[in-house]
């Protein structure tokens, strides 16, 4: 039985299971020294999740693991003789074998994976009604112990609530499973790679051309400074060149010179910047804004303008910036307090000197922050750079030539036809262990400074 | 200007006012820049979109005459094969021939006749005479008539005006086709259905663990360190470039888990991962805001701790958890960046019809198409992008009314 179906018999088992808990808690009479009857509903909750619980856990583990069984047990079988040792080619015609077995697709290409596709099926089927009746033997037992249990003196409702705590623990804890996840997936891959490669070469080696790697010096041809510095340029300096004082102007204009009717009308539309895909502002980047670029770098003479250039990238990644520059200025000029402001204005101070001398600087740690945050928002775009950065990296300060970043390598080296687990392709783990290490430091930094400036004005 | 002493202003103060004047003026351009940016790029999407939403057709007469195809044939599941293999596709080219003159099946799109299998399957007595149709034009006709085709696609189209073949109109073929190699034939449908497929899945997984984990740390986390360092762990995975969830997807559940290539199951789970950080975030705002007074009193009254957060503090934070659940879901709909990396930008023909089918969506196919050097796709792309901004401000605003009711009814 597939697992969708498998879920709803668990599912309708469990509703039988609360309907049964239910109708037993109903005869119950009071526990002795309680002047009331115990109410129904938490022998149903308590019956119902002990029909779910077993089942779901075994279904669980079984997704994890019955693959590795199916295929143990059709290497076992007489035609399995036939298989290569070597890893790729035996993998291949393994998930060919799978495929035609399964009935996903029509043919296999090779006549050993159609000679074991039956052996597949007859495995899968195996341990699929394997896998039914553990699940239907689970829940009826749990549900019959559970049920057995409703009896007069026993009080559902304290396990229920336990019962509650555990689910609701367990969600919050699958946010620092992911976490770990990230964290080791990238390390491991990451590992793997600094193996084949010296970590001091990809730091600080300055040729990157992952289309030609040297089988014996991978290092050579995987240095990653091209790509922190096409990063830098693009995220650090152009895009923030754009978002910083558009971001920043813009909400000191709309909290201190525009009537409130004003405000309410463009803030809005400045917030409609914030929901567009980053897809869209790729699009428009590559098609509208990276043209333009070039024109103007032939317009001023340089030559080898090009059509990726680190300019139109880092634009546009600008001008995604500027609601999340603008409504974090915003925020901390709202926590500077009134009085400082009325002080400065009934002294006589224009309302710009009042900003520039008084605000600001009192803003200023949470305006950090957001540009740190905004920094480490740029460097983690994705689309941006894959559709409007160049993909070949240099090393060049000039904005109207081309520049890679890392996120764009990322894409690169893991979309093109590439054999998995070569240094290639572990590269890019090491990018991405690199980004999340950058951004994660810059994250830190930012909230760190939130909660100092926070601690000292609140 | 005279001030209330009634003296002219000295230097100093006119420095001063013209400085004020200068601030005031770069705060109004900034902002005055930054509306226009959006403006910009609103105004530049809809009008290359209008061009990927209509399409032009040819008024063909096809004389089905020839075609040998036994009736019981055309009522089963066969009937496409039998259509095809009865030379329905020349029949159609041939007709084009003679309409147009010689060469006329190139001004046809190659999938043109594949309309006429559709209506034919749908009435097969078309079959028995001739039947006028209205068939895709090739797509250099198309840019033609957008006024940016070469010159002879441009005579070619003059020609056929000038002999009534031509038709303007709506594409609806652009809302249910899937990807296609023929700009003319190439729809968003699969891309559609993708999307949909891939959302529901990151509904299904992150609204639940995103508001039973914000629950736990709202209402029953006891201050410990390790409790501080789930809170900082969410906090921080709010903040992971979404590639970074990519390479994640990919070497868990492609590499580890073995899971299969390109299907929405894979990427839905990707971005609910993605996702479930915003709607804890936002559901740990709105239950914070949840007066201490409504908890005290059904405590106070006897209920259990699961009956005060769930009758009582959930009910009143949920318009709340509801509008972040609306913005964590348009972002995963607008999400390219980790689906790229999960073998969800491969060139998929066929709409999905199942969780582990390959799948492309909807901005993926949107990166697709602008990459291609056919202008008749970049057309096609932004109408796509038309309608994925419909979709995802249309979310916003939802979100953005539902926080504003909300918090007047407070």
């Amino acid at each position: 039985m597939p697992a969708s179906l498998l879920l709803l018999l668990v599912a309708g088992l469990s509703l039988i299971g609360w309907t049964a808990g239910v109708a037993r808690g109903r005869g119950l009479p009071a526990v002795a020294g309680s002047p009331v009857r115990p109410l129904p509903g938490p022998f149903g909750w308590y019956v119902g999740a002990w029909v779910a619980a077993p089942p779901l856990l075994f279904l669980s583990l079984w997704a994890v693991l019955s693959p590795a069984l199916v295929t143990d047990t059709v290497l076992a079988t007489p035609a399995a003789v036939q298989l290569p040792t070597s890893g790729f080619q035996r993998a291949t015609l393994l998930a060919e074998a799978r495929a035609l077995g399964a009935g996903e697709s029509a043919d296999a290409f090779h006549p050993i994976a159609r000679a074991l596709a039956p052996a597949y099926a007859a495995a899968q089927a195996r341990y699929d009604a394997l896998a039914t009746a553990a699940v239907l033997a689970l829940a009826l037992a749990g549900g019959a112990w559970a049920a057995a249990r409703v009896r007069p003196g026993f009080a559902a409702a304290p396990h229920v609530e336990r019962m509650v705590a555990a689910l609701l623990l367990a969600a919050a804890l699958a946010a620092l499973l992911t976490t770990a996840g990230i964290a080791a997936s990238l390390l491991w891959e990451s590992a793997r790679f600094f193996g084949h490669v010296s970590a001091a070469d990809f730091l600080f080696g300055t040729r990157w051309s992952p289309g030609a790697v040297d089988p014996a010096d991978p290092g050579a041809s995987l240095g990653a400074v091209p790509l922190f510095w096409g990063t830098f340029l693009t995220g650090g300096v152009i895009a923030m060149g754009v978002a910083v004082p558009l971001g920043l102007m813009s909400a000191i204009y709309l909290t201190q010179y525009a009537a409130p009717s004003t405000r309410r009308r463009l803030k809005p539309l400045l917030e409609v910047l914030a929901g567009v895909p980053s897809v869209v502002y790729g699009y428009f980047a590559a098609l509208t804004v990276a043209p333009a670029v070039r024109r103007l770098g032939l317009a001023m003479g340089i030559a080898d303008a090009s059509a990726e250039s680190a300019l139109a990238a880092g634009l546009v990644m600008g001008v995604m910036i500027i609601p999340l520059v603008s409504s974090v200025t915003d925020d901390s000029l709202a926590a500077v307090s009134a009085e400082m402001r009325d002080a400065s204005l009934a002294l006589g101070a224009t309302r710009s000197e009042t900003v520039m001398q008084v605000l600001l600087p009192a803003a200023l740690p949470g305006v950090m922050a957001g540009v740190l945050l905004a920094v480490s928002r740029a460097v983690g775009e994705t689309m941006i750079a894959v559709m409007a950065a160049s993909g070949a990296a240099s090393l060049s300060a000039n904005p109207f030539r081309g520049a890679t970043t890392v996120t764009r390598q990322v894409v690169d080296l893991l979309t093109g036809e590439a054999v998995f687990d070569s240094p290639k392709t572990l590269a890019a783990f090491a990018l991405g262990l690199t980004l999340f290490v950058a951004t994660l430091l810059m994250n830190v930094a930012a909230l760190g400074i939130v909660k100092r400036h926070r601690d000292r004005y609140a | 200007m005279p001030d209330q002493t009634g003296k002219q202003p000295s230097a100093h103060r006119r420095r001063r006012a013209a400085a004020e004047a200068r601030f005031r003026f770069a705060g109004l351009a900034a902002v005055a820049l930054s509306a226009g940016m959006v403006l910009f790029l609103l105004g530049a999407v809809a009008w290359r979109a209008a061009a990927g939403f209509t399409e032009t057709r040819l008024v063909v007469p096809v004389d089905l005459t020839g075609m040998r195809v036994s009736p019981d044939r055309l009522a089963s599941r066969g009937a496409d094969l039998a259509l095809s293999g009865a030379g329905l596709a020349e029949a159609v080219a041939l007709s084009a021939d003679r309409a147009f003159g010689p060469g006329g099946r190139h001004l046809l799109s190659t999938g043109a006749w594949l309309g006429v299998r559709d209506a034919v399957k749908r009435d097969p007595s078309l079959l028995r005479g001739r039947t006028v149709f209205e068939l895709p034009a090739a797509a250099a006709l198309d840019t033609a008539a957008e006024g940016r085709g070469t010159p002879d696609a441009q005579a070619a189209l003059d020609r056929l005006e000038r002999a009534g073949a031509v038709r303007r109109g709506f594409a609806w073929g652009m809302l249910s086709g899937a990807d296609s190699t023929d700009p003319a034939r190439a729809g968003i449908g699969g891309a559609l259905r993708g999307s949909l497929m891939v959302v529901t899945v990151t509904l299904a997984i992150a609204f639940p663990m995103g508001l039973f984990a914000a629950l736990w740390l709202e209402e029953y986390a006891p201050r410990a360190r390790w409790t501080d360092l789930v809170e900082v762990s969410i906090n921080n995975l709010a903040a992971v470039p979404s590639i970074i969830f990519g390479l994640l997807g990919l070497a868990l559940f492609l590499g580890t888990l073995g899971m299969p290539r390109s299907a929405p199951l894979v990427g839905g789970l990707t971005l609910a991962l993605m996702t479930m950080p915003v709607i804890v975030i936002t559901a740990r705002g709105s239950l914070r805001s949840v007066p201490s007074s409504v908890r005290e009193a059904a405590l106070a009254v006897g209920a259990s701790r699961a009956q005060t957060v769930f009758h009582h503090v959930l009910p009143l934070a949920m318009p709340g958890v509801l509008t972040g659940t609306v913005i964590g879901t348009a972002r995963a709909l607008g999400e390219t960046a980790p689906l790229l990396l999960l073998g969800m930008q491969a060139f998929i023909a066929a709409a999905p019809g199942g969780l582990k089918d390959p799948a492309t969506v909807l901005p993926v196919q949107i990166f697709l198409w602008s990459d291609e050097v056919d202008a008749a796709f970049v057309d096609k792309s932004s109408a796509a992008v038309a309608v994925l901004l419909v979709v995802l401000l249309g979310a916003n605003a939802l979100a953005v009314t539902l926080r504003n009711r909300w918090e007047a009814r407070r």
